[in-house]
């Protein structure tokens, strides 16, 4: 038998350091939003994020004026870096649910200092997922038939088609992210309808916030929505990594037709997710003085849970090779043996040591503790994962089952800026949320301060 | 610390929330009547023509079969359009001095066609064959309406994918006998008016139609709503 909990003293960082009050919390939390003027830095980097975002808009705009052929890709790679980057920032995005949802339902306290930012940058991650398979469809003005609604055409969706059941995880996946993220932001919105002194941000925090009084029956609904909707959440951290997975593994492409994908895919994407939740978390936490909230216990628990799904990747990378020759099927066999040697091997050798190697080095406790060095390790896991997903789609059907058929993918100009736009959009999207709405869970903040602790 | 918002907000809040399902409902509904509208099908409208054609006159009155104009319907995919030469064929024999008919005989003279104004028009990314249809059973007036009323012409039915497919979904509810096509009034079979086809005698339209399906060898609908059937 373990002895009690209360018991056990573990000296650990702090998930909160020590000398705050509910006071203080409030005050550094809201001052980002409500005082402190935006810095030089802010403008600069908001306005390059908006730049790219603009550029993406004129790659897109040419894109309908044009046409696919603008892109890179052809017969036989008819999936090019539309599906390569739709798959990464989805699977970007699970990071969020994972610490909003299941990190709640685990009560694991020390996620409620980054669980509003990783909510925000699911939802940012999502919204440019969303924007390739739209505009990937070849008449982006008919994306709408994607969704099954009444027509004069009497047809519906093919429900038996994976794609189709793409469309429903993500968009199940963006309300129900939307909602967790907006019903955790009410209370908030409240204090910060209460602090400001303008009128018209008092008016706009105002309506966001619903009425918010901190009432016990207000804190009784609200605990049972948000509990409710973490339960909602938590199968979608599974489920729709393992949808998108469908859309190869049900297809009949060696290198795409396995079983290992759902699990695989859904450990990348944790993985992936929270690299980039490092990636935003060092920066703000540095720039914004919150070394207090995000402590090192954060970013060792985040480097932590990277290496697990690294290592589960690495499985799922294993096993692939493994069935290649085990399956004795001659072009699963073909596939491991083209990854090696074929004209994308570099890219596979990049995305071995980008995925599994270097992040080994996450067993040193020093690095896990060291800010810089998660940065770089994080920027590594998501060029790795990027490359994953590289090699799926393109290495997978630029080798068809004919020979005579067999073809190269080359991005266009109009691919890579579609691509970095998106991140432009999402580091835009960012920029402003760190401006107008609080980064941090303040009132979760709270729950967490010795304060709260009630005696009985 | 004062009120930033007066008593009747919350009012106007619930009415804004519940009220934007029905908003989006009512939004939905209205496309899709748009969309099935004459407005943009141009279902019931008569379009000018440079003559005023009567089907009704000719059809109905004379008694003129389809084919006499329509010669091609049962062997090619386009119906076609009678030349001028089939307008004369009468009319330079009567009605030779009708102010009316002054296109046509300017049209016999110069050679130069007459040019009618499309009625039933698909788009272009669908493939329609006419004599398929035709020998497999469909009558005329089952796609094209009662065309022998009709004083000028107009399309009957909206032409959209959701009308091709009501019937290629159950091809049976509106097969004909192959000889009775061409007849504007014909009825399908039922207790009073019973349609003998192949000596059996029918008073069903869906037994005659599985007859129908089954003689003429209709592919199955699996085959025939296949989406490269139309969009090849």
């Amino acid at each position: 038998m373990p002895e009690p909990s209360k018991t056990v003293t573990v000296e650990k960082t702090p998930v909160i350091e020590p000398g705050h009050t509910f006071g203080t919390v409030t005050e550094k939390i809201s001052a980002i939003v409500l005082t402190r003027p935006a810095s030089n830095g802010w403008f600069v980097g908001f306005g390059m994020a908006f730049m790219l975002t603009m550029m993406m808009l004129y790659a897109i705009g040419y894109l309908f004026v044009k046409g696919i052929g603008i892109w890179g890709v052809t017969i036989p790679t008819g999936w090019g870096f539309a599906i390569v980057n739709f798959v990464w920032w989805i699977g970007i995005g699970h990071a969020g649910t994972l610490i909003s949802a299941i990190l709640l339902l685990l009560r694991q306290s020390w996620r409620n200092s980054i669980n509003r930012f990783a909510e925000a940058m699911t939802l940012f991650a999502v919204a440019a997922a969303g924007i390739f398979p739209a505009i990937h469809v070849g008449r982006p003005w008919l994306a709408y038939w994607l969704f099954p609604y009444p027509n004069t055409m009497r047809v519906w969706p093919q429900f038996r088609s994976p794609l189709m059941w793409d469309v429903f995880a993500v968009s199940t996946y963006a309300t129900i992210s939307a909602l967790f993220w907006f019903i955790g932001l009410i209370p908030d919105f409240a204090t910060l309808r209460d602090r400001t002194e303008k009128r018209w941000v008092k008016i706009i925090y105002g309506m966001l916030s619903f009425g918010w009084r901190g009432s016990a029956r207000h804190w009784h609904r609200y605990e049972t929505a948000y509990l409710l909707l973490a339960g909602l959440a938590t199968p979608l951290v599974l489920s729709v990594h393992t949808v998108v997975s469908f859309d190869f593994a049900i297809g009949i492409v060696p290198g795409w037709h396995t079983t290992i994908f759902p699990p695989y895919f859904v450990a990348g994407a944790i993985y992936s997710g929270f690299a980039m939740v490092l990636m935003l978390a060092i920066p703000i936490r540095k720039i914004y003085g919150l070394e207090d909230f995000i402590t090192e216990r954060h970013l060792q628990n985040s480097a932590k849970v990277m290496l697990a799904t690294g290592l589960i990747v690495a499985y799922g990378y294993g096993v692939e090779a493994f069935m290649g020759w085990y399956s004795g099927d001659r072009y699963d066999a073909f596939t491991l043996w083209n990854r090696l040697h074929g004209p994308y091997a570099l890219e596979y050798y990049a995305l071995l040591s980008c995925n599994i190697l270097i992040p080994q080095v996450l067993w040193i406790r020093r690095l896990r503790k060291s800010p810089a060095a998660l940065f770089l390790i994080s920027f590594v896991i998501l060029i790795g994962m990027w490359l994953e997903r590289f090699i799926i789609v393109v290495v997978s059907l630029h080798r068809d089952f004919l020979t005579s058929s067999w073809g190269m993918y080359y991005p266009t100009r109009w691919d890579w800026m579609t691509y970095i736009g998106t991140i432009g959009m999402f580091l835009a999207a960012m920029f402003l949320f760190l401006r107008l709405l609080p980064a941090i869970s303040i009132f979760e903040m709270r729950t967490l301060l010795p304060e709260a602790e009630v005696k009985e | 610390m004062s009120q930033i918002f007066q008593r009747s907000t919350n009012t106007l809040s619930r009415a804004t929330i519940f009220g934007a399902v029905f908003f989006v409902a009512a939004l939905t509904w209205v496309g899709y009547a748009i969309q099935g509208s004459p407005y943009v099908t141009y279902a019931g409208v008569r379009k000018p023509q440079p003559v005023p054609f009567s089907h009704q006159h000719h059809v109905a009155g004379l008694g003129i079969d389809c084919r006499y104009c329509h010669t091609s319907v049962e062997t090619s995919s386009f119906a076609g359009i009678p030349p001028t030469k089939t307008c004369m064929n009468c009319h330079s024999q009567i009605w030779t001095n009708a102010q009316l008919l002054e296109p046509v005989r300017a049209s016999y003279k110069t050679g130069e066609s007459l040019q009618w104004t499309r009625v039933n028009q698909l788009p272009d990314f669908v493939y329609f064959n006419h004599s398929i249809h035709v020998t497999k059973g469909v009558g005329c007036n089952t796609c094209h309406g009662p065309v022998d009323r009709m004083p000028l012409m107009y399309q009957q039915e909206s032409l959209q994918m959701e009308w091709c497919l009501g019937c290629h979904r159950a091809p049976e509810n509106n097969l004909r006998p192959r000889d009775q096509v061409f007849n504007m009034r014909y009825q399908p079979p039922s207790g009073a008016n019973p349609v003998v086809f192949e000596g059996q005698t029918y008073t069903d339209q869906i037994a005659l139609g599985a007859a129908l399906v089954k003689k003429y060898n209709v592919r199955s609908v699996k085959d025939i709503t296949n989406c490269s059937t139309c969009h090849r």
